[in-house]
């Protein structure tokens, strides 16, 4: 039988129960990769649930450093007897399956090109623990144990993360050698080496692994967020908990022990973006963290932001739509939503960070933005890049960068005999200034309010006042053009018609997928977007090329369809690449499309269109 | 609408306060409610309360939802920022603020449409949380801006002007307060000045959620016979438990009361609340007794007013959520960006 041999570039999945206790040692089995200087790309498959359900991890080791998933499996760690059919089925032919052998399985449970690896686990485990919860932990590292062997990653490595991991407990450190120990020895004992091996290398550097959520809460901190207040929800719970966390240790004051932010969690999502559009209203730099029902409940006071003008700050961790829909899978499915959220003629700033990078770096950079346009500004991160650690460069923070606080009337300015207007534009831009509760004694003070005013916010109804300040926020949603992310080009090797446009955590995906084709001799220049409103380098590029794909994780074409309508581009030329299952797009998927459809001559695409 | 500013002209004779403001001072535009409405009675008893205890215009924030109750905060206080937020959501908007500055006062102006119906649920978070406020519902058991519909507050059985008889539960939104954890919680009627504005000036200088449920007749949709909540009925039907003096600071106390008549409270920011009791054996400061009394006067069908209830020495979210003193919205730079070095670390515990 064939069996798959590589080094350093191969898929590894563990198939769990929930609540089984696994995570942590797949979570160790993944930095032992890592500190072997080995770039992974890892990623939960979990369920909306704590105990019980089926729940993947999806290991990616490549020495080359790719990313994003690659689709396929080499090796199924299959632990989850519920599962046994389909992730038998899921293996590469040439794979290998690595399973608790203690009971005998019959000859049709197994495959006949796949590679079996039975370990007597359960056996083992009782054996050596007698009591039923350490059984149930330290079967997990036992299995580790036998996975470090086989796949030739060095015991030592995996012994000094055991270490760290209980450095604050140090009673559970030799037991966890001791069980690691079990696993190794037993293999080595009985088993030859896999084929697919892992060898020190130098591919990770400096980088760190860290998820979205975490970076975006540590770009809110950067990004001078002193409020937050938000509703639990899947996948943007740990954003507000990492917020906490690190607020606890870089924003307590030293002196008094007082914390220099405030944190509320609120009684729903309504109430959430009120105390945020609240905040902001009053000086306070503000945010909230939700997923797509949260977005949905939000939308009055979305409306609010943009009409009355106030700053706001929204994390949206995208997860499967509509409605409840798929809670705990990721998509990129709120991007209309969100850009014209609530009723009435309304358009919204949104960042798109391709992962955790862009998430601390967006994360601190929404709050200068939404000072500066008097608006809400939201992060659209997914649960791809929220959830799972992805390795990226280092954080980054010029200490002598500045807050933008945008235009904010003093009362030295009002002392000065300023023209206070609250929604007078005085230097063409759009924006106006504001003046926050308690500026001046007699000067600056206004009523804010989510009905028509004029340009000095009394109240009116006249047509002629409503045009213009409906006017005023069109030029303003232009001057945004020029303060958002610019969209960044990759250009191909060599001349050609073919464009592609993506966004978010399609990037690691994109990136390989555009290398493979390239290697095959396909050429496409690659646009990656990164906020709306759309620079006009968008449509640029879009009027450079004969076609232009857009891949997107939605079903709509969401992405797409804002470029026709901001654009007036003509659709046929934009051809939808769509993948919208739940879960991460992969390179696979990407390079497998693209090549199908730059042989097609441009009829196809109006037929793509016409679907 | 509410447009028309009032003429500034002021004759000189008008009293200055301590802080060298006229009563002028605290008014707003000119109201645009029905001639004769309740509401137009509390934005006045809030005008007197604020030129009584020397506030500062400017150093209060006023919040409002949607309704006729919503509206009036154009019509008091004009040198204040003012917030006209949306329906039944004033509580959320309004605990915001007072999270980004803790040092001004926030008056929150509400209706019982506004926080009984649609925001009974921003209503209750706001006092759970001990929201440092004053917060005032001016009830009428009436949509007056849809023109007549009964809210939540109406009561069963009170006849609506077209003659619809409501059959639901009323809220009552003082027992609610009193149950959720208000430190402060009061009602009164908006025809009767000389009890609403004391209780407004002591809410204003209470530090914690402070709750007046104020009876406003709706003299459009909900004044006629067979309504709960009309001029006549209301009067009829007022038992006050107490009568309120609030001394702020330097005040002398003038009064003189038999032994035993008065009960003093001092709030955290110096004032003094003198409360002359009515209802024999009424403890304004037992939170229980407070809702017993309530439950059984109501059902008795009389409508209880006065300081119903007090703790002096409440704490406030702020309190709760140990922030610093200084508002959160005037925090520099250097207290807020932790900078390079510590982002290092950062990274260093992400390898």
């Amino acid at each position: 039988m064939r069996a798959l041999s590589a080094v350093n570039d191969f898929v590894v999945k563990f198939a769990n129960v929930n609540g089984s206790g696994s995570a942590s040692a797949n979570g160790l089995f993944v930095k032992a990769i890592l500190r072997s200087g080995v770039p992974v790309a890892a990623r939960n498959i979990f369920p909306s649930n704590i105990q019980g359900l089926p729940t993947w991890y999806e290991v990616r080791v490549s020495g080359e450093g790719w990313l994003g998933r690659r689709g396929g499996v080499d090796l199924m760690v299959a632990m989850n007897p519920q599962t046994w059919d389909r992730d038998l089925a899921e293996i590469d032919p040439g794979g290998y399956l690595f399973y608790d052998a203690t009971k005998p399985l019959p000859p049709s449970k197994f495959r006949k090109d796949v590679n079996v690896v039975g370990l007597p686990l359960t056996a083992l485990c009782n054996d050596a623990y007698q009591v039923p919860s350490q059984r149930k932990v330290m079967k997990n590292i036992i299995y580790l144990g036998a996975l470090t062997f086989l796949l030739g990653i060095e015991r030592e490595v995996v012994e000094t993360l055991l270490a760290e991991e209980y450095a604050s407990k140090p009673k559970l450190v030799p037991a966890n050698i001791e069980a690691l120990g079990i696993g190794y020895e037993y293999a080595r004992a009985n088993m030859p080496p896999l084929g697919l091996q892992v060898k020190k290398a130098d591919g990770v550097g400096d980088r760190i692994f860290v998820d979205g959520n975490t970076a975006a809460g540590l770009g809110a901190v950067y990004g001078g967020a002193t409020v937050c207040a938000w509703y639990p929800i899947t996948p943007s719970t740990s954003l507000a908990e990492a917020f906490t966390d690190y607020c606890k240790k870089l924003r307590t004051d030293l002196a008094t022990g007082k914390g220099k932010y405030a944190i509320v969690q609120a009684e729903d999502e309504i109430a959430s973006i009120g105390m945020v559009v609240g905040a902001g209203w009053n000086g306070s730099r503000a945010f909230t963290c939700t997923s797509g029902p949260g977005i949905s409940l939000m939308q009055e006071f979305i409306g609010l932001s943009y009409f009355a003008e106030i700053p706001a700050v929204i994390f949206d961790v995208q997860r499967g739509g509509p409605s409840t829909g798929m809670p705990t899978r990721t998509q990129q499915s709120d991007i209309i939503t969100c850009a014209y959220a609530s009723h009435g003629d309304t358009k919204h700033v949104l960042l798109l960070p391709e992962g955790p990078g862009e998430c601390f770096e967006f994360g601190a950079q929404a709050f200068d933005l939404a000072d500066r346009l008097q608006t809400t500004v939201f992060v659209m991160l997914d649960l791809d890049m929220g959830m799972n650690e992805w390795l990226t460069a280092p954080f980054a923070w010029d200490d002598s960068r500045e807050l933008d606080r945008g235009k904010v009337m003093t009362a030295e300015m009002l002392e000065a005999g300023a023209d206070f207007g609250r929604y007078l534009d005085i230097d063409g831009d759009g924006i106006p200034y504001r003046t926050l509760p308690a500026t001046h004694a007699n000067k600056g003070a206004y009523f804010t309010r989510g009905t028509s005013r004029d340009r000095y916010a009394r109240y009116s109804e006249e047509g002629a006042v409503y045009v213009d300040n409906m006017e005023r926020l069109l030029r303003k949603f232009d001057t945004a053009k020029q303060l958002v992310p610019a969209p960044l080009t990759r250009r191909a090797k060599k001349q050609t018609p073919y464009g592609v446009l993506f966004y978010g955590s399609t990037s690691p995906a994109m990136d390989e997928a555009l290398e493979q084709l390239e290697a095959q001799g396909l050429h496409l220049n690659a646009m990656r977007v990164r906020a709306f409103p759309f620079s006009g380098v968008v449509f640029d590029f879009i009027g450079a090329h004969e076609l232009v794909f857009v891949v997107e994780q939605n079903r709509d074409a969401q992405l797409r369809a804002l470029l026709i309508n901001e654009g007036g581009v003509d659709p046929a030329r934009l051809v939808k690449v769509l993948h919208y299952d739940g879960t991460p797009i992969t390179a696979r998927f990407i390079g497998g499309e693209l090549k199908a459809r730059m042989g097609s001559t441009g009829a196809s695409a109006q037929g793509e269109m016409a679907k | 609408m509410t447009y028309i500013a009032k003429p500034l002209f002021a004759h000189p004779s008008l009293t200055k306060n301590a802080v060298g403001f006229t009563r002028r001072d605290y008014e707003g535009r000119v109201s645009t409610l029905c001639a004769g409405c309740g509401h137009d009675s509390i934005s006045a008893a809030i005008v007197q309360a604020c030129f009584e205890i020397d506030l500062e215009p400017h150093r209060l924030a006023k919040l409002s939802g949607i309704g006729c109750s919503s509206k009036t905060p154009d019509y008091f206080l004009g040198a204040s920022h003012g917030f006209n937020t949306v329906h039944g959501r004033m509580p959320s908007v309004l605990t915001g603020a007072n999270l980004a500055n803790r040092e001004l006062i926030y008056l929150g102006v509400s209706g019982d449409g506004d926080s009984a119906s649609i925001g009974l649920g921003q209503f209750a978070h706001a006092m759970r949380r001990g929201v440092n406020m004053a917060y005032i519902v001016e009830n009428n058991g009436v949509y007056g801006l849809t023109k007549g519909q009964f809210s939540a507050t109406a009561d069963r059985g009170s006849k609506s002007k077209k003659g619809a008889v409501n059959h639901d539960s009323g809220i009552d939104l003082v027992a609610m307060a009193l149950q959720l954890g208000a430190s402060f919680v009061g009602r009164s009627f908006s025809g009767d000045k000389d009890q609403l504005v004391p209780l407004i000036k002591a809410a204003l200088s209470h530090k914690g959620a402070a709750f007046i449920d104020v009876l406003s007749p709706c003299i459009a949709f909900n004044n006629h016979a067979g309504s709960t909540k009309s001029f006549d009925w209301v009067r009829e039907h007022n038992e006050a438990v107490n009568h309120l003096d609030v001394m702020v600071g330097r005040a002398p106390i003038t009064a003189e009361y038999a032994p035993g008549e008065v009960i003093s409270v001092a709030q955290h920011d110096g004032t003094v609340l003198n409360l002359r009791k009515v209802a024999a054996d009424y403890d304004p400061t037992n939170r229980s007794a407070a809702s017993a009394f309530l439950a059984e006067r109501n059902a008795a069908g009389e409508v209880v007013t006065g300081l119903l209830y007090i703790e002096p020495d409440a704490e406030d979210l702020h309190d709760n959520l140990d922030t610093v003193e200084a508002p959160l919205n005037r925090l520099s730079d250097a207290d807020l960006i932790p900078g390079s070095a510590a982002l290092a670390k950062v990274n260093a515990a992400l390898r």
